[in-house]
């Protein structure tokens, strides 16, 4: 089925090309599109020549956890970009909470309430935690505008406290945090500002066990919280502790497209590896003995 | 999951992180980018009131407060701006060429000087605006685009007067319209303390200049949403983008202030003098660098201070006046500033590393 939809939109990759004005049908979209609050439909990306999306078909509802696993190059980057406002996509629609969009900047997407934490997380390592989780919504007082430092430090330690992080000290640079607690200041930087949708890029691929147990609790935490949250991971293992629903992207299309309930972790793993080709290499391997 | 009995997990847990204990108020002292340039300062000071003793004399206060701001004035404008990540080569040769369109176009024109001034202005903005607007356009980094535009305007400098005027000096302007009141705003100078038993400290209006650019670009880079966002986008500026940060308009902005300051400085040099010479200022771009490295600026930007880049324009002038008081000869200052330059950068580094550990 999946193969089916991603060559027509293949073809439709390219006439949208010439005719970048064309809008996708809507009518059999509408009656789900109101629950999603991002949807995409048919949606690709191509680079020059190169096509690095084709034919994506993802929903994500308020309140769960949708995950994309792919390996290197699968176009899991791409497809965040496009969500996150900072490529627009080249064919196909994405509908964000049931209105059709094209982000021109990050600070559209924002705007929209899409927060991506990404994989280098988007924080300045020599500014300060606060300065950092304040960075772009600064709290301003005074008929100076002055910044509200105390009130920003107050807010930041409060919002981390929360999450479990106890930092006295949040003039310290980002810098020099462990990876976990600079992936927690992202995440409650995200929530903090009002986001609908938090895209989370590989936030467990550099962690320890411990730290990314940490982490994927607030990736739930999140999702209980009413956020809709896009996990972009690698580790089928990591992605089935906390996703509601799976996509796999294979070469910039879709190969899996299943609910939590529609299938088990090994399956996911196998998937995830591509099935054919492990059996493959398990063969290999026993010639290579 | 069986890795996991078998070797005991020796990350710490993120919620009772030692690492997050608050620092020690010497750490956060430390922590300060321009620690190390007022520990330099006070250290220069001493040696000169040793062996120099004309460094003594409380009337050369104003002399060497003079020779700071000249640098200073710039030093504050180039600090934001390696702050904000970026560098401009062509910044010393930009004092020149504002002064140098000051007193072209109103000798030129017969204008009433302040229309020379504001021209000049648009000119010193244009080009500060140019700068940035080329950084953005072309990616390219910063270093080429105003190396760039730094030998674009040398050239400049010394063709137009030679076009115009055929000279490499500037015509005397104070007898123009204008001139006595723009004098006096730009280039006046006061003298304080006087009695019968001294002369006095004698201060030009330069310092008061340096002191409130100084004190304007360190509120502005500490305590608004401009300063944030100046950090950022020198800090990490993709990092800053994806956060909704304006990089290219901070960056642009920067820009436009070395621009102003040029302006600032370029228009006190004409009016002191009167005239300006086409060479002036060349070198002088690598001496605001030296400031604001020497006050704790990262070459890399996201770090610094403005009081730093603006005690180091003191240490300048301090070393200035110091070697000339000493009896030394003065051949030798740039020797010492780029000794010092060094030391510095290995100090600020030093004292940096201290704040971490602690």
């Amino acid at each position: 089925m999946s193969a089916a939809r991603g060559s027509s939109s293949e073809e439709r990759a390219y006439r949208d090309h010439e005719e970048p004005k064309n809008v996708e049908p809507e009518a059999d979209s509408e009656h789900d599109a109101t629950d999603s609050v991002i949807r995409l439909e048919g949606v690709g990306k191509t680079y020059g020549t190169v096509r690095a999306l084709t034919g994506i078909d993802l929903s994500v509802q308020a309140g769960e956890v949708t995950c994309v696993l792919g390996d290197n190059g699968a176009g899991k980057s791409t497809l965040i970009k496009i969500m996150a406002g900072l490529h627009e996509h080249t064919s196909g629609t994405m509908l964000v909470s049931g209105k059709a969009r094209k982000f021109g900047s990050p600070r559209e997407a924002v705007e929209a309430g899409i927060a991506t934490v990404y994989q280098d997380l988007a924080l300045a390592p020599l500014m300060s935690v606060w300065r950092n989780f304040f960075l772009a919504n600064e709290i301003r007082k005074g008929p100076l505008r002055l910044l509200d430092a105390d009130r920003m430090k107050r807010i930041t330690r409060d919002e981390l406290a929360k999450m479990g992080i106890d930092l006295p000290d949040v003039d310290r640079p980002v810098g020099s945090l462990s990876g976990g607690q600079r992936q927690c200041v992202a995440i409650a930087r995200a929530i903090y500002f009002g986001a609908k949708v938090l895209i989370l890029d590989e936030p467990t691929a550099a962690l320890g066990v411990k730290q990314s147990g940490v982490v994927l609790k607030y990736v739930a935490r999140a999702a209980e919280s009413g956020l809709g949250v896009v996990f972009i991971t690698h580790n089928p293992h990591h992605a089935f502790l906390v996703g509601d629903h799976f996509v796999i992207l294979k070469l910039g299309q879709m190969a899996l497209d299943a609910s939590r309930d529609e299938i088990t972790v090994e399956q996911l793993t196998e998937q995830m590896a591509g099935g054919d080709e492990l059996a493959e290499l398990r063969h290999e391997m026993h010639e290579a003995d | 999951m069986s890795s996991a009995t078998t070797t005991p997990d020796r990350r710490p847990d993120t919620t009772t992180d030692t690492r997050t204990a608050p620092r020690s108020p010497i750490a956060a002292l430390l922590g300060k980018p321009e620690v190390g340039a007022l520990i330099g300062a006070i250290a220069i000071c001493v040696l000169f009131l040793s062996v120099a003793p004309a460094f003594r004399g409380l009337a050369n206060v104003g002399t060497i407060l003079y020779q700071s701001s000249a640098i200073g004035i710039m030093a504050v404008p180039v600090a934001l701006l390696m702050i904000g990540g970026e560098f401009d080569l062509s910044a010393g040769v930009a004092v020149t060429s504002s002064a140098l369109a000051a007193s072209m176009l109103a000798w030129e024109f017969n204008f009433n000087v302040w229309v020379g001034i504001l021209l000049a202005l648009a000119i010193s903005l244009a080009v500060g605006f140019a700068n940035g607007w080329l950084l953005y356009r072309t990616r390219l980094p910063s270093f080429l685009v105003t190396l760039g535009t730094y030998f674009v305007l040398q050239g400049a400098n010394l063709a137009v007067p030679r076009l115009i005027d055929d000279n490499v000096t500037s015509p005397k302007i104070d007898d123009m319209a204008g001139f006595d009141s723009a004098h006096a705003v730009f280039a006046s100078s006061h003298t304080f303390f006087k009695s019968d038993s001294f002369e006095g400290i004698t201060i030009n209006i330069s310092v008061l200049f340096w002191v409130l650019l100084t004190v304007v670009a360190a509120v502005v880079l500490t305590r608004t949403r401009a300063g944030n966002w100046i950090f950022a986008a020198g800090g990490d500026a993709e990092a800053a983008r994806a956060s909704g940060v304006p990089v290219v308009r901070t960056k642009i902005g920067l820009f436009l202030f070395v621009g102003f300051a040029a302006w600032l400085l370029g228009m006190h040099t004409l009016l002191n003098f009167a005239t300006v010479q086409s060479n002036q200022g060349v070198g002088n771009e690598f001496i605001y660098i030296i400031a604001a490295v020497v006050g704790g600026c990262l070459l890399t930007g996201g770090f610094g201070s403005v009081i730093g880049a603006s005690i180091g324009a003191l240490i300048y002038g301090m070393t200035n006046l110091g070697i000339t008081y000493a009896g030394w000869n003065v051949d030798w200052l740039k020797t010492f500033l780029g000794i010092m330059l060094v030391l510095a950068t290995l100090i600020n580094m030093w004292v940096r590393r201290q704040a971490e550990r602690r």
